[in-house]
Order: structure tokens, then sequence, then C-alpha cells
């Protein structure tokens, strides 16, 4: 009785998994039992309900210190829960997003949409909450088989199963080296607790091999270079707003759930993996900005925008510090209104016009003043231009590093800001200074996309300013 | 906090309205609405004035004044464990001096804007004019009643961009362009010394904030805690502490136009008349006299040298503004150089005070001149105006005789100039009898070249009076000259009350160096040997300038060369150009251009060409088929693997 009880007792620091399976459940039998007349309202509630999850979010709070459960099995801390905070925000932006498309195309499959997306969510929390390896693994899968039917949502579109195949074919490929390299640690180590690892981490080479076959895996998820080559596909294949989730809140999640792993899993032997990453950021900075320079596609020039910032982000994962950890966790604060507010543009354009190409785009300030201006911001905001909020995120995430000695990584970091400034304002400039015979008409957004729209240009604008932010993530980082 | 907020909120949401929404007013009305707002600033700070020094609110003790901050909101947080007092505040202090700003600034501010109804009227960008009106007098409030040196040098630059879009209001004038930019340079290059002295002081201090730096431990005979980490240290044979005020000094010569900062001034005065009146003449070339003055214990209890350099700043450029001045046709300029060499007499005032008591009658007769300068200096340049409106030119040979045409002018103008003179009863006589009594009991000296200068202020302000309403009467061709309309002569008359009585106001009760009253009398020798130099000087003039006669020029062919220096300001102005335009234009910016030019851009042009190059040769990598990346994965993973292991 007692163990039934202590297991019970288990789910008491969950609050947010919980819910969370509450509003899958309530998507799903609504999905399932609303009649025709009810489908009406089928998109609306379903927001509403994650939007009262969103809000439950923001009032939990449990110390500073770790909190686990189920025998060290899940960890949680005011720093998990705020990032799945964030992680909630980004997830209802896309929701905002995407209602006209599920709307106009999607009409009979939206539920799908929602119940798949909140899947991967989960999948989500628990990657980033787990305190095991096996955990951490179904969290990964969970967040991404789902994906890949996201992906693949556009069924009568070919590209959209090209992009789904190519994902689910590589993410298939990565988890196995990465479960190679699980089984690894588990061989050397004799346990998949990160807290036991911890202890019998020597950095032997068998272990050093385990670590890096598992880098490798979330190089994959993280988009990481030379393990990113599925992104540009499936980024330009797949319906944009899934593109927008996968972007941003895949890519946030495993950025978070890499740092805990490494700085709690791998902390005996930072070495070990700081000089691997290393390279990996210059690579990845680096190649993300070469390749985004000749893309005439805007979601595959976003996706190449989006390895390079990968890029940046791990900056604050290499320092390995409390202050690394706020400054990568701003970062993708910040990150995520920004490329949210870009891909939000371009889906809403995308949705009505069925324009993507950056050529598209030119003089559109002309005809959409307010979408150029919007979209010149999250453009001037990944740049990293003053002062906005994308500013901020850098300035303290390159802080972060050079804290740490890491002068020559900054450096190169900011000689690729110099280099990606010139394709973001490639944006700019077709906007406002080229001229077109064939400009995109006058578009009216839909309330659901100028609300999204809206959120995410404060958020660049404001949120660099509001120092409790980050004040706040300070004192919650560990 | 209480309504005192209001001082400050009020001028900025007029700068805001007509600056945003002028363009759909009428012009009458934006500067109704400016004058209107500005008149509740200036009743409300004549009642602060009230308050606090004629009810409880302002007095510590019998006879002593408290120092109150009203609210000081923080605005930036620097501090942490080592500085904890360590933030920007944005606050209002009020202490005796700040009060009297407020009265100052308000009063010539608001007849600044009344006046301005009508010699602005009909002007294209009147509206602009008020915005920009309020603006300044937004900055300068702030200015004044600032408690920290920051909140000072925020308001102290925006004092300076106000000044230079007034002086170039007339913007498609070239002369007013060029002034313009030299003022704002010429005052930002000093600004640039107050920055780098606030830092260095703050630095040592761990505070930005006045009454921590100025509080005054009376017991040790030493200014405050907050100096003892300073002191001891040198550098270059200097404390640090004196080079720290030396350097904020240095800002406020650059403000108050101060040799050699003064070249800015005298082409300052391409802006409409009251805006010089107002910002020229009255309030913001005094900010560094106030500037100087509330920072006064520190300089003299830290850095005395210091005091010294600017008594001896103070009085060569007074002398030097006055030589000049007499030799100026520009009516408008000899008042300028006549401001100049005014500020300067305060200066000398502050350099020669000592602390405490009758030991500060510098500080309080500087105050003093401060306020009554402004005042006879304002009503002189709002009575130039009129008289450049009735004969549309600024120089003295299309005036003349002017006296039966502008009767109110006239009066005025006579009264302003026999108070800028030290006649006595007028205010003038007071607060400049004061100055030199302190200069006498520091230093013989200044005393004695005060003394001279008090001598030629005399002259050259009657030489101005008898050039334009006596001598000769030009042919005035196009029409007679007629007296300004009732909205430009009312401000004169009012200012002119002040000229009259501002004298007998009791100042030493009110301003002091140690906030503690003290009485003050008449020094009979000095007063009758000033009031003699002042009447020999109105008689010289009188004896040249009353009636045509070619004895000025054959006194200027006399001293043929010292005459065509002096017209030509000493050619201070051609050795700034020369510095400027051949040793930084020419020597080492041609070489910065050279670095900035081939290296900078090179270096960035060398980057956008290899990674253009780059791009283009690996964009096969990325070909789409998901066989080649799983291959590239796993060599990826093979790859950091032998690095790892083997590097």
């Amino acid at each position: 009785m007692d163990m039934i009880k202590e297991f019970y007792s288990g789910f008491s620091i969950m609050n947010q998994e919980v819910s969370l399976v509450l509003v899958l459940v309530f998507i799903l039998l609504a999905d399932l039992f609303l009649g025709e007349k009810g489908k009406k309202y089928l998109q609306l509630s379903a927001i509403a309900a994650f939007a009262l999850n969103v809000v439950y979010g923001f009032t939990l709070t449990i110390g500073s210190t770790y909190e686990d459960s189920f025998a060290g099995m899940y960890v949680t801390s005011d720093m998990h829960i705020l990032v799945k905070n964030i992680l909630n925000i980004g997830t209802l932006l896309v929701f905002f997003f995407a209602h006209y498309w599920n709307e106009h195309e999607n009409k009979t499959q939206s539920g799908e949409f929602y119940f798949l997306t909140l899947s991967t969510l989960l999948g989500m929390y628990l990657m980033i909450s787990s305190g095991n390896f096996l955990l951490f693994y179904i969290g990964l899968e969970t967040a991404s088989i789902p994906m890949a039917a996201m992906v693949a949502f556009n069924k009568k579109a070919q590209e959209s199963a090209e992009a789904a195949a190519k994902y689910i074919l590589t993410a298939a490929f990565s988890s196995g080296v990465m479960l190679f390299g699980i089984s690894l640690i588990y061989g050397t180590c004799g346990t998949l607790y990160f807290t036991g690892v911890t202890q019998a981490f020597q950095a032997e080479p068998l272990q050093v091999m385990a670590l890096i076959f598992f880098m490798a895996g979330m190089g994959f998820k993280i988009s990481l270079v030379p393990f990113h080559l599925w992104t540009a596909d499936t980024y330009q294949g797949a319906p944009t707003a899934v593109t927008a989730y996968l972007s941003v809140m895949s890519k946030g999640a495993a950025a978070f759930a890499f740092l805990c792993i490494l700085q709690k899993a791998f902390q005996n032997y930072p070495e070990s993996w700081q000089n691997i990453l290393w390279w990996i950021i210059v690579v990845t900075i680096t190649v993300g900005n070469l390749f985004a320079i000749r893309q005439k596609n805007l979601k595959r020039f976003l996706a190449f925008s989006s390895i390079s910032q990968a890029g940046y982000i791990m900056l604050g994962v290499i320092a390995n510090t409390a202050q690394g950890m706020t400054a990568t966790v701003f970062y993708i604060f910040i990150y995520l209104f920004t490329n949210l507010a870009a891909f939000g543009i371009i889906s809403n354009i995308e949705n009505q016009t069925g324009k993507v190409g950056m050529d598209d785009y030119n003089g559109l300030y002309k005809t959409n003043p307010k979408l150029a201006v919007v979209m010149m911001l999250a453009m001037f905001s990944l740049g990293g231009i003053p002062f906005f909020a994308g500013f901020f995120s850098k300035f303290f995430i390159f802080l972060a590093a050079a804290q740490q000695g890491l002068y020559l990584l900054v450096f190169i970091a900011l000689l690729n800001t110099i280099i990606s400034l010139f394709y973001y304002l490639l944006v700019v400039k077709a906007m406002f200074i080229e001229t077109s015979d064939d400009p995109i008409k006058p578009i009216k957004s839909d309330a659901m996309t100028v609300i999204g729209l809206a959120i995410c240009t404060i958020g660049m604008i404001v949120l660099g300013f509001i120092s409790p932010i980050y004040e706040y993530m300070t004192s919650i980082s560990f | 906090m209480d309504y005192t907020i209001l001082l400050l909120a009020i001028p900025f949401l007029m700068f805001l309205t007509i600056g945003l929404l002028g363009y759909k007013m009428t012009p009458k009305f934006s500067g109704l609405l400016g004058t209107a707002g500005l008149a509740v600033v200036t009743a409300l700070a004549y009642y602060t004035a009230y308050r606090y020094f004629f009810t409880e609110f302002g007095q510590a003790a019998e006879g002593a004044w408290e120092t109150n901050v009203m609210f000081n909101f923080t605005w930036l947080d620097l501090s942490n464990a080592n500085r904890p007092d360590l933030m920007i505040k944005i606050g209002m202090l009020l202490d005796p001096i700040s009060v009297m700003m407020l009265v100052v600034i308000t009063t010539v501010s608001l007849m600044v804007h009344i006046y301005s109804m009508g010699y602005m009227h009909g002007e294209e960008g009147f509206q602009r004019y008020y915005a920009v009106l309020s603006l300044f007098t937004f900055a300068m409030l702030g200015l004044v009643v600032a408690t920290n040196i920051f909140q000072m040098y925020i308001f102290w630059e925006l004092v300076g961009v106000s000044s230079f879009l007034l002086i170039s209001f007339y913007f498609t004038k070239p002369s007013a362009v060029r002034a313009a930019k030299k003022a704002f340079i010429v005052t930002r290059f000093a600004d640039m010394f107050f920055l780098i002295g606030i830092l260095i002081l703050s630095y040592y201090t761990k505070t930005f904030d006045f009454q921590a730096l100025t509080a005054v431990d009376t017991e040790a005979g030493h200014a405050t805690l907050v100096f003892n980490t300073m002191g001891g240290k040198m550098f270059m044979g200097l404390s640090v502490t004196s080079i720290a005020l030396l350097l904020i000094f240095l800002g406020g010569a650059g403000k108050s136009a101060m040799f050699p900062f003064h070249i800015w001034l005298p082409d300052a005065m391409e802006g409409p008349t009251p805006a010089s009146a107002l910002i020229h003449a009255a309030t913001m070339v005094v900010a560094g006299v106030f500037l100087v003055a509330r920072l006064f214990p520190v300089y003299f209890f830290e850095a005395p040298d210091v005091l010294t350099v600017i008594a001896y700043v103070g009085g060569f450029t007074s002398l030097f503004a006055a030589v000049i001045a007499c030799t100026q046709t520009d009516i408008k300029r000899v008042l300028a150089f006549s401001t100049i060499s005014q500020i300067a007499y305060m200066m000398v005032a502050l350099g020669v005070s000592k602390y405490g008591g009758h030991d500060g009658l510098g500080f309080t007769a500087s105050m003093w001149h401060l306020f009554t300068h402004a005042m006879f200096k304002a009503t002189l340049f709002m009575a130039a105006g009129c008289i450049i409106h009735a004969v549309h030119s600024n120089e003295m040979d299309a005036m003349g005789g002017l006296r039966h045409y502008m009767k109110k002018t006239y009066l005025t103008f006579g009264l302003a100039c026999f108070a800028i003179a030290g006649i006595f009863p007028l205010s003038g006589f007071f607060s400049k009898d004061e100055i030199l009594v302190a200069a006498w009991e520091a230093d013989k000296v200044l005393y004695w070249c005060q003394t001279f200068v008090a001598g030629l202020t005399a002259f050259y302000m009657f030489r101005l009076f008898f050039r334009i309403f006596f001598y000769e009467e030009p042919k005035y061709e196009h029409h007679t000259p007629h007296e300004a309309p009732a909205n430009m002569w009312v401000p004169l008359c009012i200012l002119s009350v002040y000229t009259v009585f501002s004298g007998w106001f009791p100042f030493s009760k009110w301003i002091s160096s140690d906030l503690i009253g003290y009485d003050i009398h008449t020094h009979w020798p000095i007063a009758l040997g000033s009031t003699a130099v002042a009447l020999l000087g109105i008689g010289i003039a009188f004896a040249l300038y009353y009636k045509k006669n070619n004895i000025p020029d054959r006194i200027a062919n006399a001293c043929n060369s010292f005459y065509t220096w002096a017209s030509h300001r000493f050619y201070i102005d051609e050795v700034y150009l020369f510095i400027t335009n051949k040793i930084i234009f020419g020597g080492i910016c041609t070489a910065i251009a050279w670095f900035d030019r081939h290296v900078i851009d090179g270096f960035m042009d060398m980057l956008g060409w290899s990674t253009n190059t780059i791009s283009e040769e690996t964009k096969e990598i990325q070909s789409g088929s998901v066989q080649q990346y799983a291959w590239l994965f796993i060599m990826g993973v093979i790859t950091i693997t032998a690095l790892a292991l083997y590097l």
C-alpha cells in the first residue's frame, strides 16, 4: 500500500505534464465526439484549453533546487518549469499562426494537428525533466515520431511526404547512433542515472566515444553541423506551421536538455565535451551562414539561419556555468519570439498567396507595410542589431562564453554575426528597396495571426529592456 | 513626491504636444499653449520659492536652509557590495540656489515666450520654435534641480541640443547652420572633459549624489568621507581630485563660454533674438557657474588650486571679452561679448570665495550677480530684439537717434545699461559691488582687473546706448522705425522691474556657501571707487558717441594694430580653424581615413569575398540525397571520435 502511495505521490511534482496530458485527452475526445456543428469550435476550444494550461504553468513554483520523483527518474526545478513555460508560449504562438491554415486546408484533420503537436510537447517536457538516460530517450522519441507525422501533414503534397521521409529516416539513423552511445554509457558506467554516470564517468576512450555518439544524436535534434543535413529539406517541405514549431520548440527543448545532461552527467570532465563542442560550434555557425547566403526560398533560408542560431545557443552550453545556463535560456526565449515572427509572416503570406521565394517579397513594403515592418524587426533581431531583443540575447551569450575565457570562439561568432547581417538584410532590402512587377497583393490577416504577430513584435522590442526577466532567470539558474 | 514634479512634467509635455501635434495647430494656438503651460510652471516655481524661503519647508533652523529632495527615482542601478551608493537617479533637489534658478529660468522663459509671440510672428516654423523653447525650459529646469551629477550631465546635454536647435532655427541660412555646428561641437568638446571628470570623481568617491559629495564635515574642516579614498592619489603632479574637478570645470567653461571655449557664443547670435535672450544670456550660459556653485564645497576643500585657476580664467576672460566688446559693431555681438565678460565676473566671484558665513561672500555675490545679470541682460537682448525688429539690421550704422521713435525700448534699454554699468541704486550696483569686495579681500590683482573691466563695461554699454538712441540718424528709407507691439514691450517692462529692484533683495540671507544666512553691508570705499570708474566709462562714451564726430576713428587709427586685433576677436577663431582644418583634418584624419578605407573596409570586403567563394564551392554537400546525409553523419561521428581520442 505504501509503495502505491509513494508511486502516486511522484506525480505531485509533475503538474505541467499532468495538465498537458489532460489537455491532450480533452482534444482527443473533443475531436472524436463533437458533431458536425461542434467541429467548428474544435480549434478554438483546443487553443483555449491549451492557453489555460499555459497560464497554469506560470502559477507553478518549486524552489531553485532540484526536486525529484520516481527514484530520481524525473527531476524538476524552477528553471525546468520556466523552460517548459517558454515552450508553452511558443507552442501557443504556433497555434495562432496555424489557425488559418487549419481552417482552410486541414478542415477535417485539425484535431489531429493539435494532438500531435502537444504529444511532441509532452515528449519535450520529459526530455527536459529526465534524470535518467532511459526516460530521456523515451521523451526524445515521443518528441520525434509524432513530428514526422506533422511534417507529412500535407498528405497530398509530394514535397511534404518527401520531407517527412527524410526526417524519419535520418531521425531513425541518429536515434540508432545515440542509443548505441547510451548503451556504451551503460556498459562502462553500470548505470543510466545521470547522478550515477557523474560518478562513473572517467573520460576513458570508450566512454568518450559513447559521449560523442550521444552528442551526435543531440546534434541531430538541435541541427548542429555535421548532423544538420536533414534540416533544410525538411524545413522546406513541411507545412510552415510545423517548420516554425520544429525550428524553435524542438531545437530549444533539445538544447536545454543537452545542457542539463552535459552539466549533470558529465560535469567532472567538462573538457572532454567542451573541446568537441568548440569545433562543432565554429563549424555550425559558419556553415549555417555560408549556406544561408545562397538561399532563394525563405523557409530554406530560415532553416540555415536556424542552424547558425543553434550554434550561438551552444555558446551558452559550452560556458558550463550558471551564467551560461541563464544566457542559453534567455537566448531561446528571445529566439522564440523572433523566429516565430518571421515564420508567422511567411506562413501568413504562403497561406494566402502561396509565395515563399525571396524575390516574391520584392516591394512588400509598398503593399503590406505592417507585415514588412514586423519582418524587418525579426530580421534585425535575428541579426542582433541593437536595441532589439536579439541584440541582448546575443550579448549575454557572448558574455557568458567570454567569461570562461573562450575569446577566440566569441571572436569567430562575432565575425559570423557580420556575415549573418548580410543575408538578413537581403530580406529587408527585398521588402523595402527592390521593386516588383508582380508584388504580393495587400493581405487581410486573420485575427489569430494578428494576435500572434503582435505578441511577437512586442516581445522583440521590449523583452531586451525588461531586466527583471533576465534577473529572474539568473536567480534560478544552477 | 508632490506637485514639484509638474515643474518638469509640464514643459516636457508641452514639448511633446507642440512638437508632435504642432503641424495640426495654428501658429498662434501653439504659441499660446506653450505660454500658458509655462505660466503655470512659473506660478509653481514662485510658489515653490515662497514655500522654500518663507515657510518652514525650507528652514532647517533659524536662518539656515534645508536641502530638500522632493523625489529621486533610480534610473540605473550600478551598485554592488563595493559601491552601495553608485546609482544614477533622476530627482529633484531644492536648496537655495536651485530654487533661485527655478525663479530665474521660469521668469525669463515666460517673458521670452510672451515676447516671441510678437517677435516671431509670421515666421515659418513658429510651432517648432515653441516646441524647442519648451524642451529647453524642461532641460534647464532638470539641470538645476539635479540631485546627482549624472542627472545634471544628462540635462546638460539636453540644453546643448535645444541650444543647437534654436541657433539653427533659420536653417536655410548657411551662417546659422555654421554657428549651430560650431556651438554644438565646441560645447560638446568641453563636455567630453566634463564626462571624464564625472567618471574619475565617481570612480573614487563611489557616488554621483550631490548631497554625499558636498556634505561638509565641519569639525575636521575637511569635505566629507567620500573623499578620503581619493586622498593622496597623485597624477601628473596634481591630486586626482583636482584633476577630476578641473575637468568638470572645463565642461562648465564650455557652456559658460570661458576662454578659450568662448568662440561659440558670439556666433550663436545667429539664432532668433528672444532665444538668445533666454539661452545665450540668462540661463544656459550660466550653467557652468551653477555647476561650480553646486560643487563649491568640493572645490573649496578638496581642490583650492582649481578654484584659483577658475578665478584667473574668469578674470582673464572678463577683461578679454570686455576689450573685444568695445570694438564690435553688431549690437548682438556686443551683447554677446558683454555676456561672456559678465559670466566671467561670476566665475571670478566663485574663484575668490571662501567657505562659511561672511567668508563665503564671493559665493553669494556670484549667485546674486547671476540673478541680476539674467534680468538685465534678458532686458537688453529683448530690447535689442525690438530695435532689430524696427530697423531690420544688427549693425550700429543702421541705427541712431532711435529715442524719438521707440520710447519704451529707449527707457528700458537705458535702465538696463545703468544696471549693468553698476550705477546706484540699480541691481547691478549691488551684485557687482559684492563681487569686487570679495575680490578685494582675496586677491588685489583680480580686484584691480575687475574694477577696470567694470569701467570698460560701462564704456561699451553706453557706446552701444548712445550709438543706438542718439548719435546721428541714418536715412530710414523704407519706413520710419516704430515701437514694437505690446506683447513685446510688456515683457520688457516686467523685466525692467527686476532690473531695478532685485538689488534690494536680501540675498545673503538666502544664499550662502554653507546654507546659513548672514548679513552683508555695502562696502562704501569700494562701491564709490567702482561707481567712479563706471561714471568715467560713461563719460568717455558720452564724449565719443553722443554726437557724430571723428574722434573714435582717430583713436582706432592711433592704436591701429591693437584695434584690428581686438575687432577680429584676437584671431582666436582663426587659431581654432588652423588646428581643426590643418592639423586634425589634414594630418590626423587623413591617416585615420586611409586606415578605415583600406584596412577596415578591406577586411570586410575580404570577409564578404571569402564567404561568397566558400559558399559557392561547398553547396554540393547539401544534395538532397538521404544516403549521402547518413554517410556524412556517420563520417562526422567517426572523425570527431578520432580527433577527440588522438589529439
